[in-house]
């Protein structure tokens, strides 16, 4: 099957379905969420400018808000508000060109040449990896931060200054990147894929499933399986020594919301430079049959000067989730390392040959 | 018709009711979630070796000569009911290849998913988090999680952790799982099964703080009939009880990849 067919016809589906649904709801400025599927009638869940009646969540039978089923939180709305950027949210035509803009740079990592890594590595179109396959929040924001109000991750104290240099200082040089398997990045080796807290939007594989039992929540991250299994029963963190990649979770229920404070992070996944000092406080609202309103504060006096946080959509989507097994099926990192090494081979091989025709 | 209808199932469904509760008046009647269904909540382990070999099994050397008493094989009565597990005679060849073998085969040693029903024994706490349409039981090795689809479904695709429908049936949870993959073990000592492994499990409260549990496990390929394990599971009363992340992928890599290093392990 010809790739370029296969992801212009992608890509066409995309920009027929932006088009349908732009320009049709009124929506009031940037309140709205509006849910893609492409290739699929385009639902719109938005707010349309008058006032809604405040909803109320469906409750388990222990009696707290459900937030039970499958979600997804596949994004094109960038952490930070992109340079020159200055108002909170876009038009709805200016969101289209932005979602054009990340539907044809996919395009652009499956058209590559023939024969190229791009075209070999993977087929963003037969696995999903295009963004815009899957449900797409239409989270008209510019930014994924709203505080401060700038869009932008405030100032970085001196500890957080010389912290990064330090690593900087610290970090192998790319020549030696496949001399062992701890030299290449965390992510590839399928340890730790950024499930966090905060939640945000993955590479891939953007789904989540909540299931939650009598005083507990569970929320399994598909990337990686990933699991957070979140007590609300008002115990207290585990000891300060117990360190882990997604730290340790305790919520609470606030009126419609679950609210969750992480700390106790092992500091090496280091959420854009932060400390093991941080900690995460998320909140989770149910705001209508098809959409968490998900907002996250971020705090670490040891690397930012105030703290700072955003919000999100999750949107319901289609489950069920399937097991991602990523260490189990990790051949690229053996055949990576195994690359190295025959290349190693060939270049000693040479340099004797040459060695050998100059004497 | 209606009322007749109606009429006939409660015939049908109560008088064995009644009639079961004055059979098993010694049955323990688990307490209930809200939503009436036997509480299995909580966070739960298996203490036993099964883990080293599901079968009887003296205390033997481990692997690692330099480890010394800290990782070699305690001693264990088993869990497999009935005698030795019915292996055809290729397959109980393979299973002591894969003994012989086990450095480079056993997937826990490279911290891969351990399949069912392996997971419910492995030395770590599991926790089961029971809603009405999905229960998940999430386990500290690996961060394994199964899913039992108590509206059920069927497998988009063979996995590691298999596919599993549950249902209740009186106290207890029945549990069928299949379209497993092939690459999981039952033990360190290479007990294993293969693609159509099949294993239907029950859980059901003996007391408070105890499940018991069964397994039948089937698969034609590999065994001559079905066989069964059995052992208790148990509470992990403690206050703070919490499954923690263990992460093991990062410790199995030096295994792994080591050979392909620059610098090879040896």
């Amino acid at each position: 099957m010809n790739q370029r067919y296969l992801m212009s016809t992608g890509a066409a589906a995309l920009a027929i379905t932006l088009m349908a649904v732009w320009p049709a709801p009124p929506l009031a400025a940037g309140q709205g969420t509006q849910v893609l599927k492409s290739g699929e009638k385009a639902v719109t869940v938005a707010n349309n400018g008058t006032p809604a009646k405040p909803y109320v969540a469906p409750k388990t039978p222990d009696g707290v808000p459900d937030l039970q089923g499958y979600w997804t939180n596949n994004s094109i709305t960038p952490l930070q508000r992109p340079q020159g950027v200055t108002k909170e949210f876009y038009t709805p035509e200016e969101f289209a060109a932005a979602a054009k803009k990340q539907a044809d740079s996919d395009e652009g990592r499956i058209t590559a040449q023939v024969g190229t890594v791009n075209d070999v590595h993977y087929d963003f179109t037969q696995f999903g990896l295009d963004k815009s396959q899957t449900v797409l929040n239409g989270n008209m924001r510019t930014s994924l931060i709203t505080n401060p109000s700038n869009g932008k991750i405030p100032p970085v104290t001196e500890e957080g200054k010389k912290r990064a240099a330090a690593k900087v200082a610290a970090a192998t040089p790319r020549s030696a990147q496949y001399d062992t398997v701890k030299n290449i990045v965390i992510g590839s080796r399928c340890i730790y894929q950024g499930a966090g807290p905060p939640m945000l939007p993955p590479g891939y594989n953007p789904g989540y499933q909540i299931v939650q039992g009598a005083g507990y929540v569970m929320i399994l991250i598909e990337a990686g399986h990933e699991v957070r299994v979140i007590p609300t029963d008002n115990r207290p963190h585990a000891p300060e020594g117990v360190r882990s990649w997604l730290g340790d979770s305790r919520g609470h229920w606030e009126g419609n919301s679950l609210v969750v404070e992480t700390s106790n992070f092992n500091g090496r996944v280091a959420f854009q430079g932060s400390s093991e000092n941080l900690k995460v406080s998320e909140r989770f609202t149910r705001t209508d049959a098809n959409t968490i309103k998900y907002e996250f504060t971020i705090n670490d006096p040891s690397t930012w000067e105030t703290s700072w946080g955003g919000e999100l959509p999750f949107t319901k989507m289609d489950g069920p989730i399937f097991e991602h097994a990523c260490t189990e099926g990790n051949y690229g990192i053996m055949n990576t390392l195994a690359g190295a090494r025959a290349e190693e081979k060939r270049a000693a091989a040479a340099a004797a040959a040459k060695k050998g025709g100059a004497q | 018709m209606r009322i007749l209808v109606a009429g006939f199932a409660v015939v049908v469904l109560v008088f064995p009711a009644v009639f079961m509760q004055s059979q098993q008046t010694q049955t323990y009647r688990a307490p209930r979630t809200k939503d009436g269904k036997p509480d299995l909540n909580g966070v739960w382990q298996a203490v036993n070796t099964a883990n080293w070999d599901i079968e009887g099994h003296g205390a033997a050397p481990g692997p690692i000569w330099q480890l010394g008493a800290e990782f070699s094989e305690p001693p264990g009565l088993g869990i497999v009911e009935g005698g030795p597990i019915p292996y055809k005679p290729e397959a109980l060849q393979k299973k002591k290849d894969n003994f012989a073998d086990r450095m480079n085969r056993d997937p826990e040693i490279k911290c891969y998913l351990p399949g069912v029903p392996r997971a419910m024994y492995m030395p770590y706490p599991f926790q089961i988090i029971q809603s009405t349409d999905q229960i998940t039981m999430v386990f500290e090795y690996a961060g394994a999680l199964r899913t039992i689809y108590m509206k059920h479904s069927d497998a988009p695709a063979d996995s590691w952790m298999g596919w599993s429908n549950g249902k209740w049936e009186g106290e207890s949870l029945v549990i069928n799982t299949s379209d497993f993959i092939e690459q999981s073990w039952f033990d360190r000592a290479g007990n294993f099964h293969s693609d159509e492994l099949k294993v239907t499990e029950r859980l059901t409260p003996i007391d408070k703080d105890h499940l018991n549990y069964e397994a039948t496990i089937e698969d034609p390929k590999v065994f001559t009939r079905p066989w069964k394990i059995s052992m208790p599971l148990y509470r992990m009363v403690e206050k703070n009880a919490q499954v923690l992340e263990y992460k093991c992928v990062e410790f199995a890599e030096d295994a792994i990849y080591g050979k392909l290093y620059k610098v090879p392990l040896k």
